[in-house]
C-alpha cells in the first residue's frame, strides 16, 4: 500500500483532474449558451429556424463523441487550419473544448426543451397578450420557468459531460484518462488500484454534482 | 339541426351601447372564417364592437365563443376574412403584431399570472419591457391598480399564493396597467370556486361602468344582465342572436337560444 502511494504521488493527478474539470467548465459554458439558442431556434415562430435546430440537435446528438473529438484534431485544425494556440497542448485543449460543446449543447438544447415543457402553454400567451414579442416572451417570462424546471435532466447532462471529457484523450489532450494510460504502462504492478484511483475520483467529483442538482431542482421550482 | 335553419336574428340592441351609431367603432370583425382541420370553427363572423361597449358572448361549449375572442389579439390565426382594432388592420406576426396586442387586454380562464414572478412584478412586466414606462412609475402605477382591485397587501406574494378569486383580480390589473383599449375576457370566473366569483365580476362590472370597451364570453347570466350592453349568442361557429341582454333573455329570437337558455335557466 505504502509503495503504491509512493507511486501515486510521482504523478500529477489533481493537476489531470483539474484540466478535466477546466474541460467541464469551458465546454458546459460555451453548450449552455449554444443550447439555449438551440432550444429558442425549436420553439421559435420561424419555420427554417426550427428545422435548422431540430437537424443540428439531431444530428450532433447521434455522431459518436469519439468521431467529433478525432475530427476537430484531424480535419478542423490541420484541414480547416482552426488553431487557438501555437503551444500544441493549448491547441488541443481547446480544439477538445470545441468537440465537447458541439456535442453536449444538442443535449443541453434537449434538456431545456423538456423544461419548456413543464411551463404552461398560458404563460406564453399571456406573455404575447401583454405585447411581449417572441425573444422578450422567451427571456422573460418562458426561460427563467423553463431553465428552473429543467435543473433535473440539466444536472444529468453535466454530469455526463464530466465523464465525457476523458474521451478527449483521443485529441491528445493530456488529462486523467491519458494520465491513468500512461500510470499503467509505466506501473504494471499496479493496475487496479490504479484503476480504482481514477475511478473513486470520477465518483468524488459527480455525486456532488448530482445532488446539487437534486437539491436545486427542488428548491428552486417554479410553483403553480 | 342544419345549417340553413340559423338564419342570424340579429335585432336593433337595446343596450346602453350597442347599435349607437354615435359612437365609434373599436374592433370590427368581418367575414372571419376559422378551422381546426375538418371543423368550422368560427363562420361567416361579422361583429362590430363600438368603443366603451360591453358584448357578452353566450353559447354552448364548442360553439366558437373562446376562439372568437382569442381571434381578436390573434393568439388564434383566422384563414379567412378580416379583423381591424381601431381602423388598424391586424397585423400578421413581428412587432407590429406585439404593438397592436399592447392595445387589447386579456384575460384569461386559467389566470396565467407569471408563475415565477411577484404579483407586483406580474403587472409591471409589461409596462416596463413594452411600454418603457420608468420602473418606479410603473411600479406605482401598479399599487394604484392592486389598491384597486383589493390585492394590494399581496403585492410582493408569488401567483402560486394567492387565491383563484385573487390571481384573476391581479389578472385583470395586469391587462389594465397597459392601459389598453379594450379588454377581451376568455371566460374569467369559469376555473373559480364559487364563493370567488363575484369578487372578479364586481372588478369587472365597475370597469363596464367606467366605460371600457369589453369583450367578455362567460356563462354568468347575472353579469350579462348587468353589465352587457349586448349579448352575442353563437352556436356552431356562428353568430346565431344578437341583442340586448333583457331582449335576449326574455325575448330570445332563435330555436337555439331557447334551447340553451332552457337548458340553463330552468335551474
Amino acid at each position: 500500500m505504502a509503495d503504491f502511494l509512493t507511486v501515486l504521488s510521482e504523478y500529477d493527478i489533481a493537476g489531470a483532474y483539474w484540466v478535466n474539470l477546466k474541460l467541464t467548465f469551458f465546454a458546459g459554458l460555451f453548450a449552455l449558451v449554444l443550447g439555449t439558442i438551440l432550444a429558442m431556434f425549436r420553439i421559435s415562430p420561424i419555420p427554417s429556424l426550427n428545422l435548422a435546430g431540430t437537424a443540428y440537435v439531431n444530428i450532433l446528438r447521434n455522431t459518436p463523441l469519439t468521431i467529433i473529438i478525432v475530427f476537430g484534431l484531424a480535419v478542423l485544425w490541420p484541414v480547416l487550419r482552426v488553431e487557438f494556440s501555437e503551444v500544441f497542448t493549448v491547441n488541443f485543449f481547446w480544439l477538445g473544448v470545441v468537440g465537447l460543446t458541439v456535442y453536449h449543447a444538442a443535449f443541453f438544447c434537449e434538456a431545456l426543451r423538456s423544461g419548456i415543457n413543464t411551463v404552461p402553454v398560458g404563460q406564453a400567451e399571456a406573455a404575447r397578450a401583454i405585447g411581449l414579442p417572441f425573444l422578450d416572451s422567451a427571456r422573460l417570462v418562458i426561460f427563467p420557468q423553463a431553465f428552473r424546471g429543467a435543473i433535473a435532466p440539466l444536472g444529468n447532462v453535466v454530469i455526463a459531460l464530466i465523464k465525457n471529457t476523458t474521451v478527449v484523450a483521443a485529441g491528445s489532450v493530456s488529462e486523467i484518462a491519458t494520465l491513468m494510460r500512461e500510470m499503467i504502462e509505466n506501473e504494471s504492478n499496479y493496475v487496479y488500484p490504479i484503476f480504482l484511483t481514477v475511478a473513486v475520483g470520477f465518483v468524488i467529483i459527480v455525486v456532488p454534482v448530482g445532488m446539487l442538482a437534486t437539491y436545486l431542482s427542488r428548491r428552486l421550482a417554479v410553483s403553480r | 339541426m342544419s345549417v340553413e335553419d340559423v338564419t342570424p336574428v340579429t335585432d336593433a340592441p337595446v343596450g346602453r351601447g350597442a347599435g349607437d351609431s354615435t359612437r365609434e367603432p373599436l374592433i370590427v370583425l368581418s367575414g372571419v372564417q376559422k378551422h381546426f382541420g375538418d371543423l368550422h370553427v368560427l363562420r361567416d363572423i361579422e361583429l362590430t364592437v363600438h368603443k366603451g361597449e360591453v358584448v357578452v358572448v353566450l353559447g354552448p361549449s364548442g360553439s366558437g365563443k373562446s376562439t372568437l375572442c382569442r381571434a381578436i389579439n390573434r393568439l388564434e390565426p383566422i384563414d379567412e376574412g378580416e379583423i381591424t382594432l381601431d381602423g388598424v388592420s391586424l397585423p400578421l406576426e413581428g412587432k407590429a403584431l406585439a404593438r397592436l396586442r399592447a392595445d387589447v387586454g386579456m384575460v384569461f380562464q386559467s389566470f396565467n399570472l407569471f408563475a415565477h414572478k411577484t404579483i407586483l412584478e406580474n403587472i409591471t412586466l409589461g409596462p416596463i419591457k413594452v411600454k418603457k414606462t420608468k420602473p418606479a412609475e410603473a411600479k406605482e402605477r401598479a399599487m394604484a391598480l392592486l389598491e384597486r382591485v383589493g390585492v394590494a397587501n399581496q403585492a410582493n406574494k408569488l401567483p402560486a399564493q394567492l387565491s383563484g378569486g385573487q390571481q384573476q383580480r391581479v389578472a385583470i390589473a395586469r391587462a389594465l396597467a397597459m392601459q389598453p383599449k379594450a379588454i377581451l375576457f376568455d371566460e374569467p370566473t369559469s376555473a373559480l370556486d364559487p364563493e370567488m366569483v363575484n369578487e372578479v365580476l364586481d372588478v369587472m362590472i365597475s370597469l363596464a361602468k367606467e366605460g371600457m370597451t369589453m369583450i367578455v364570453v362567460t356563462h354568468e347570466m347575472g353579469f350579462a344582465r348587468k353589465a352587457a350592453d349586448r349579448v352575442i349568442f353563437m352556436s356552431d361557429g356562428q353568430i346565431v342572436e344578437e341583442a340586448g341582454p333583457e331582449e335576449f333573455f326574455t325575448n330570445p329570437r332563435s330555436d337555439r337560444a331557447k334551447d340553451f337558455l332552457g337548458k340553463i335557466l330552468t335551474h
